[in-house]
């Protein structure tokens, strides 16, 4: 218990927000940085993700090529990749502060928004895309008059599961000397502190959480406004497929 | 058909599973008709459709709509001077009926209020409630997503329609009254319409021109309804066609298309002794009566009993009419159901024409 007491007086002092926490840094500049590694990557793997899951999706082709490709990154352990990149960010002398880490988090974001991008795609009514295009819409009106705005609810909560993941996993930048709240880990078990190693895990937790509530409302609008109908059930049984990551 | 509006030329498509095939269809579509592309399952009717908006390529062949080789028109521009309706209509689920509607409209970039009076007039056509336009696909009936779809295709007013099995999934009574709705729209409409049904009954009754295809879009007979049914090319039409021909015949001539006979009538001022004689010319125990023209109803021998004028005996109502515009079927339901075994044929104002008999029906078919 004493452990918690002293972990929670660290995160209710003031002082430890503004100022250096045990000499690891102050909580904010350590969220800044959590939050900024945490975002950045997820928004470059939508980048990459997203373009892909429509096309295979839209397409119907290499679809079992594109999604095993992609799960390479939840296949390979992210504590694997981020050893990997900071041998090469070594060898080629670019800053191993940052780029391990964000490489490790990009690729273990891609899946997941893949994945849900795919199946949102290819779930939409064969009917509504066969009627629209037999009417004259071309094949990039399909997907953005219909396919996306069918499966973006699909697709947000794809975006959901990769950013809590990232957050989670986040905290192994600070092996590499990133910083973030991964931080205040790794140095409470450097220093045998271990309030700094609980008071990092919580932050980390509540990130996580906050994270996840604010995607699980964004999801919800999306979802409100994009099939205001009751055929948006559609979705929550795909929800439940294998291999198909939907919170 | 010196101007045909679709023409396919020697066409053939194969798929790789080898169902659905069609080989070298050559198939003319006159301007302005209804053609019915019917058979059974797999005969390549669908992929026959799906040829003519390019949603389906041909393996060899050549198909013009209005003229123009498809294959040199882009496939997009194509299909938006082409409405499309299908079985399962596809409504956007996303979309308010009133967006489903003008959505080929906005696609051509039409401005927003001409869309919005479109949207009013094609609602209005097909009987939409202005409350409707706002909900979602989701929150209608079958029959009103069928009519919400054919008032889609509709929407750009293409001179063209294609509807596969547009009203095949819905139940039989609304079916019917889609049907006669949209036969009704269709005289004023004046478009080139290819549509596919399996339902023979549902063919004879859309088309002006049925072509009953065999297994790889073979046509085994193209020919209006009433010739297909009189004059089954083969046993592979004759099948199709199914038993009852007769009575679809029936149910496509009308009461005006034959002779009727001029039956027992005579005016309420005649004396008995003129009426009795009237039923022994023709051979009934009963006369209409007819006051100016119009029919009042009929007497028999009981009736014209102690009394001088055929007017002063109580003429007994006939219990069904028909009029020139009834179908024969009706005319014969007539028959069949009254006491005297005759329908008595009346136009407007209830104006005494003549009388139909069995004799009379069949002698009409025949002619």
């Amino acid at each position: 218990m004493d452990v918690l007491v002293e972990a929670l007086e660290l995160l209710f002092d003031g002082s430890n927000w503004t100022g250096s926490m045990l000499d690891s840094g102050s909580i904010l500049t350590r969220l800044w940085e959590h939050v900024f590694i945490s975002v950045t990557s997820v928004a470059l793997a939508i980048v990459v993700a997203l373009p892909l899951g429509l096309y295979i999706g839209h397409r119907r082709r290499f679809e079992a090529l594109v999604i095993n490709l992609s799960n390479v990154g939840r296949a390979l352990p992210a504590f694997a990749v981020l050893a990997l990149a900071y041998t090469v960010a070594l060898r080629w002398q670019i800053s191993f502060e940052f780029w391990p880490a964000f490489i490790a988090l990009f690729l273990l974001a891609i899946p997941p928004i893949v994945t849900n991008t795919y199946v949102g795609v290819k779930e939409v009514d064969a009917d509504v895309v066969e009627a629209a295009r037999g009417m004259g819409f071309s094949e990039i009106e399909v997907l953005r008059r219909i396919e996306i705005p069918l499966s973006l609810p699909l697709i947000v909560a794809g975006i959901r599961t990769s950013l809590v993941q990232v957050i989670a996993t986040a905290t192994l930048a600070a092996i590499t000397a990133g910083g973030n709240f991964g931080r205040f880990i790794q140095n409470g078990f450097a220093r045998q502190e271990r309030p700094l190693i609980l008071a990092g895990a919580i932050l980390v937790a509540l990130l996580a959480i906050a994270a996840e509530l604010l995607m699980a409302l964004v999801e919800k609008a999306v979802r409100q406004r994009s099939t205001e109908s009751p055929d948006a059930t559609v979705f929550d049984e795909v929800g439940l497929g294998p291999g198909v990551e939907a919170a | 058909m010196s101007d045909p509006m679709i023409s396919l030329d020697g066409v053939t498509k194969r798929f790789a599973s080898g169902s659905n095939a069609v080989e070298d269809l050559s198939l003319d579509v006159p301007k302005g008709e209804t053609v019915v592309l019917v058979g059974p399952s797999g005969c390549g009717k669908t992929t026959t459709m799906k040829l003519i908006n390019r949603l389906v390529e041909p393996t060899t062949g050549t198909i013009t709509v209005n003229g123009v080789d498809i294959l040199r028109q882009d496939p997009v521009e194509l299909r938006r001077s082409i409405g499309y309706v299908i079985q399962s209509i596809g409504l956007m689920p996303h979309r308010t009926v009133e967006q489903n509607i003008g959505m080929v409209p906005r696609l051509m970039g039409w401005p927003g209020s001409k869309i919005a009076d479109r949207v009013r007039e094609l609602s209005e056509m097909f009987e939409l409630d202005a409350t409707l336009l706002k909900r979602y696909p989701s929150e209608l009936s079958g029959g009103q997503r069928q009519r919400v779809g054919v008032a889609r295709a509709l929407a750009a007013d293409p001179p063209v329609m294609l509807m596969d099995e547009p009203f095949g999934a819905v139940d039989p009574i609304v079916r019917e009254r889609l049907q006669d709705q949209f036969l009704a729209l269709k005289a004023e409409l004046a478009k080139t319409i290819v549509f596919v049904t399996h339902d023979i009954d549902e063919a004879i009754k859309m088309a002006d021109r049925i072509a009953i295809l065999n297994t790889g879009a073979r046509v085994e007979q193209y020919a209006p309804p009433l010739e297909i049914l009189r004059d089954p090319a083969n046993d592979f039409v004759r099948d199709f066609v199914g038993a009852e021909r007769g009575l679809k015949r029936l149910a496509l001539s009308i009461v005006g298309d034959i002779d009727v006979e001029k039956g027992p009538v005579v005016s309420r001022t005649a004396s008995v002794a003129e009426a009795e004689a009237e039923m022994d010319r023709s051979g009934f125990d009963w006369v209409s009566v007819v006051t100016d023209g119009e029919l009042a109803g009929w007497v028999d021998r009981d009736a014209l009993k102690g009394v001088s004028t055929v007017g002063d005996a109580k003429a007994r109502p006939f219990s069904a009419y028909v009029t020139a515009e009834d179908s024969l079927r009706q005319a014969l339901d007539s028959i069949v159901t009254s006491r005297t075994n005759v329908a008595v044929v009346v136009s407007e104002g209830q104006r005494y024409r003549g009388i139909l008999t069995l004799e009379g029906l069949s002698k009409g078919l025949s002619s």
